[in-house]
């Protein structure tokens, strides 16, 4: 499993990535790879609000139905349209190229509740046990 | 425990994700769940469907038994013939579709949902009629469906029996890889194709002839993902979803398997004539998103501002690139080009009902 040591983590598989004020979410790619074949996102707009622990949008596979739920709380500042119409890039690319949204955060203390990349390697390999 | 079927070890080593689906160890899917749909659609895919039940109803009563179990007309059926049918309760609504087998007029095997197994044997049995003795033979036998376009080619290299004078909804017993096969023309994709019943010890053999064989060609092992997908772009019904013992085959679309003017009786016929007499309420539609977002079984159905339906199976259709969805409507809202909405997460999405199946083959 791929987890990048700069990234912090959620139970439900979401990873942020912390630059000043800004937080980038994403799903991990433990979450793709349980999905499968991604083809449709949806997620708030410019402007709104999200948070912390409340769904802010959903990720589907052919199959299946996946709420994302927020790591943190803030304004969305930037969301990645792309993905729009190219979902299959959350498969190929979840920690680069398929980042979901930016936030500001309006509480950045939240991070310290998150999973640093060893705590999520180990939740994960205890959660597929 | 969850049960497994003689080909787990192959699911495995070929990578599938591995799901309990009704009480049975599945592959959902090995590469992904559009490439494999797309394989059955340009060459072929090669399910394990072992997990379906197989029941077998014999003795000099056995043709007025299954036609009185059954709501299609088994008098129809000659020998080697294969026959899509319902088995309904008293109030008219679905017990299991299934697909029936003649062997001989005195010997009958009925394909039956995995999901529904047990519940099926224990109905068929104690709703047996006349001379006929019925066993639930499912462990006796696997179940390959080889499904596709180059099915046909590829499988003639491995069998004696003349395929193609085998037509559609036929089968016959012959050899496949040199193990002794039941070989029927049927499936559950919208493709030719041929479900292939074995021993259980015989299975990996004839699996992996096929596989190695059709390799090179585009076939691929495809998992329940995908049968669902195909199933769906075909608008065929699938047991829990469109089809349930709340609904009843005249309003999901399947009158043309319910002979309500033979002689003969069937358990649920009384209540099918009521029912057709009094004229249904709903239809069983496909439709088509036009607004961004993915059906799924459980939304609610929205016509003329007021919720009036049920989405009972949607996806992304892989072939298509579009959502569709398969659905209850009020009849009077269920012509074609009829506009609809589907509530998705709170959201009202424009859909519009389209001909079916959704997807059709090129004919070229």
């Amino acid at each position: 499993m791929n987890a990048p040591d700069d990234l912090r983590y959620t139970k439900e598989h979401e990873w942020v990535k912390v630059e000043g004020n800004v937080a980038t979410i994403g799903i991990t790619d433990h979450a793709q790879s349980q999905l499968g074949d991604i083809v449709y996102v949806e997620f708030p707009g410019q402007g709104e609000t999200v948070t912390k622990s409340d769904s802010f949008g959903v990720v589907e596979s052919v199959k299946a139905v996946s709420d994302c739920y927020a790591p943190v709380s803030g304004k969305v500042v930037e969301v990645n349209d792309s993905l729009t119409d190219s979902p299959e890039t959350l498969n190929e690319d979840c920690y680069g190229e398929g980042w979901l949204l930016r936030v500001e955060m309006s509480d950045p203390a939240e991070i310290e509740d998150l999973m640093d990349q060893k705590q999520y390697i180990a939740f994960v390999a205890e959660e597929t046990a | 425990m969850p049960r497994k079927t003689p080909l787990y070890d192959e699911h495995v080593r070929l990578g599938a994700r591995i799901v309990d689906f009704a009480g049975w160890e599945m592959p959902v899917q090995y590469t992904g769940v559009i490439d494999e749909h797309r394989a059955v659609r340009a060459a072929a895919g090669l399910f394990d469907v072992s997990h379906m039940g197989q029941l077998e109803i014999t003795g000099p009563g056995a043709t007025e038994a299954v036609q009185y179990l059954t709501t299609n007309d088994v008098r129809k059926m000659t020998d080697g013939r294969a026959q899509y049918s319902i088995l309904c309760n008293e109030r008219g609504t679905v017990v299991d579709d299934i697909i029936v087998y003649r062997f001989s007029p005195t010997r009958y095997m009925l394909v039956v949902n995995a999901s529904n197994a047990a519940k099926d044997f224990a109905w068929c049995r104690s709703h047996l009629k006349g001379n006929a003795a019925i066993r639930d033979k499912s462990d006796e036998y696997a179940l390959i469906a080889f499904q596709g376009p180059l099915a046909a080619k590829i499988l003639s290299n491995f069998t004696d029996y003349d395929l193609p004078s085998m037509i559609s909804y036929h089968f016959g017993e012959g050899k496949v890889a040199g193990k002794s096969a039941i070989i029927a023309r049927t499936g559950y994709t919208g493709e030719d194709g041929f479900e292939i019943f074995t021993a259980p010890a015989d299975a990996v053999h004839v699996w992996q002839a096929l596989l190695e064989k059709g390799k090179g060609m585009g076939v691929a092992p495809a998992g329940l993902g995908a049968r669902d997908t195909l199933r769906m772009e075909m608008k065929y019904s699938l047991y829990g979803h469109e089809i349930t013992e709340e609904t009843n085959p005249l309003e999901s679309g399947l009158g043309w398997v319910v002979k309500l003017d033979t002689p003969d009786d069937f358990i649920g016929k009384a209540a099918l004539v009521d029912v057709k007499k009094k004229g249904l309420s709903r239809a069983l539609v496909g439709f088509k998103m036009q607004d961004s977002g993915i059906p799924r079984q459980g939304y609610p159905i929205i016509v003329a501002g007021k919720q009036a339906g049920i989405v009972t199976s949607g996806t992304m259709s892989p072939s298509l690139e579009y959502a569709i969805g398969i659905g209850f409507v009020p009849r009077e809202s269920s012509a074609l080009g009829t506009e609809i909405s589907v509530d998705i997460r709170g959201r009202a999405r424009k859909a519009t009902i389209v001909e079916t199946p959704f997807y059709r083959k090129k004919t070229v």
